[in-house]
């Protein structure tokens, strides 16, 4: 009995795990979409695109400048956070006074596109990416699993940066504005706000945390121009289950579906791919606003 | 020049001219709502729109904080012209604006949705004198700020704009659907903000309650402003405003 409890815990824990890594992820990137989406209206689906970007810069920097992971998990975000500064600027700005489709529909396309650039550029086998070997300190090897330290890693450093987010938004003056402008950006810009430059930026912060994902990501998953896309369909179920704009909701939702995708792979694999779709019907079905959103 | 001017003794609305508004025109898509507005109002007074529901009274406020999808005509704010400023720009040359819904944040508590507007200039009040003109809000501080009764929101809603050190402050109907007892209150909190030298521009249907507060009052018709009347002249004036209010 217990022999065999035992050996389904040695089973599910590695699931378990890597579930969690996954939902590390769908944290960080959810968390992004969040905010742009509360304080922008807008539904980013160049998400994905920027997310790998992160990947493609982090390699680019080691391969091309021979800045390592540490510099490339700071300039990265940097970078790829300029760009969406940049594209905000140009492009989503002039779409605010239009219906939420318009900016769905032209970030859909910038994504298309990016991905088409990084696809002719690098082709679509994927680079591979090395962990630092300092990070095999971390290693748990325990008689149930072997977990490597990176995956150790992501998981804190999600966990870390979405804790971080979070009390800049609820206990900053900075997140009061935020917050504030996402109620009523009129009445804020009224108080002598520069609200159009708070979403220039708000934009550039969710791109940045795209980017952050996109540098953990690379010594996981080769880099490659769709691993992007691969991930942000599941990564947009979850903020419809979280509850579209809702910062702690993204967080929660994350972990929470990396984890029990994890567990479906244990008990159920056929389920292990839909598990959060269903439950994204089911949401949808029974509190359309998600599990934390308002109203 | 302005210094000397400004020594003069708010009451008697002497003041020099803080606010010159000449045939304002605003438009909401295709609505044309105000149909060249023009007044005036010195340093230290306190002057109401009255007017029927529609008449134009929150759009004239609107369009001066540049809320509206389009105006035209002109909006000098201490001699210096504010129509084609962004709201925000407008706000920092010293204007602060509560709106009639009173615009208090849900997911900000009492002290953030108190502290939210930012100080554009010195000489706002300091936080002790807020709580002093307004203790409830230091009792509830940590009360989300949509969880005050609605005479403590509309406390709220004008004690955020005291702090700022703007000059003018814009008020969207504060007595609107408030208890007498708390409407008494908010008319004493005027006379209390006029006599700390602050100019007022409110918005109000209740014109027994502007009586209390106001120096002058204009009235508002069809998007225009069709009659000023001084508030020491209100008695013998009170049919031709029973006409233009329909009270």
């Amino acid at each position: 009995m217990i022999e065999n409890l035992l050996f389904e815990l040695e089973m599910a824990a590695p699931q378990v795990i890597l579930g969690l890594v996954n939902g590390a992820f769908y944290a960080l990137l959810s968390l992004g979409l969040a905010i742009i989406f509360g304080m922008l209206n807008v539904i980013n689906f160049a998400h994905g695109a920027q997310f790998m970007m992160g990947a493609f810069v982090a390699w680019m920097l080691l391969a091309w400048a021979g800045i390592p992971y540490w510099g490339a998990l700071i300039l990265a975000p940097l970078l790829v956070g300029a760009f969406g500064v940049l594209i905000e600027r140009t492009m989503i700005a002039r779409l605010y006074k239009l219906d939420h489709l318009y900016g769905l529909l032209l970030t859909f396309g910038l994504a298309l596109i990016i991905e088409g650039i990084f696809r002719n550029g690098f082709g679509s086998s994927g680079l591979p990416y090395a962990p630092p070997a300092a990070f095999n300190a971390l290693n748990i090897d325990i008689p149930i699993m072997f977990l490597p330290g990176y995956r150790v890693w992501v998981v804190i450093a999600s966990v870390l940066v979405c804790l971080a987010t979070w009390l800049v938004i609820e206990k900053t003056k900075i997140g009061a504005y935020l917050r504030a402008a996402t109620e009523r950006p009129e009445l804020v810009q009224a108080f002598g706000v520069n609200v159009p430059r708070m979403m220039t930026l708000t934009y550039g912060a969710g791109v940045a945390l795209a980017a952050f994902a996109g540098v953990l990501a690379a010594p996981i998953y080769s880099v490659n121009p769709a691993m992007g896309a691969n991930f942000i369909i599941t990564v947009f179920a979850v903020v419809v289950i979280g509850g579209m704009g809702s910062i702690m909701g993204s967080v929660v939702t994350g972990f929470g579906l990396g984890l029990i995708e994890g567990l479906a792979r244990v008990f159920y694999p056929e389920a292990s791919a839909t598990v959060v779709f269903v439950i994204m019907a089911i949401v949808l079905l029974t509190r359309p606003a998600g599990l934390f959103g308002r109203g | 020049m302005h210094e000397a001017a400004t020594m003069t003794h708010p009451a008697t609305g002497q003041g020099h001219l803080i606010l010159e508004i000449r045939d304002l025109e605003a438009w909401y898509g295709e609505s044309h709502v105000l149909h060249g507005v023009s007044l005036d109002i010195r340093q230290g007074e306190v002057v109401t729109l009255l007017g029927r529901n529609g008449a134009g009274k929150t759009s004239t406020l609107r369009a001066m904080m540049g809320l509206v999808g389009r105006r035209a005509g002109s909006i000098k704010f201490e001699g210096r012209e504010t129509i084609g400023l962004r709201s925000d720009l407008i706000a920092r040359t010293g204007i602060a604006y509560c709106p009639e819904e009173r615009g208090i944040f849900a997911s900000l508590d009492v002290t953030e949705n108190l502290m939210l507007p930012p100080v554009i200039a010195p000489g706002g009040l300091g936080l002790d004198e807020i709580y002093t003109l307004f203790p409830n809000l230091k009792e509830r501080a940590r009360s989300p700020g949509t969880k005050l009764s609605g005479g403590e929101q509309q406390m709220l809603a004008i004690a955020r704009i005291l702090r700022t050190g703007a000059r003018l402050l814009l008020l969207d109907e504060p007595s609107e659907g408030l208890a007498p007892v708390i409407v008494q209150q908010i008319g004493a909190m005027i006379r209390a903000i006029k006599q700390r030298g602050f100019t007022v521009l409110l918005v109000e249907q209740n014109f027994r309650f502007a009586q209390t507060v106001a120096d002058r009052h204009y009235v508002m018709e069809h998007g225009r402003i069709v009659d000023m009347v001084a508030n020491e002249d209100l008695a013998s004036s009170l049919d031709r405003l029973h006409e233009y209010l329909g009270v």
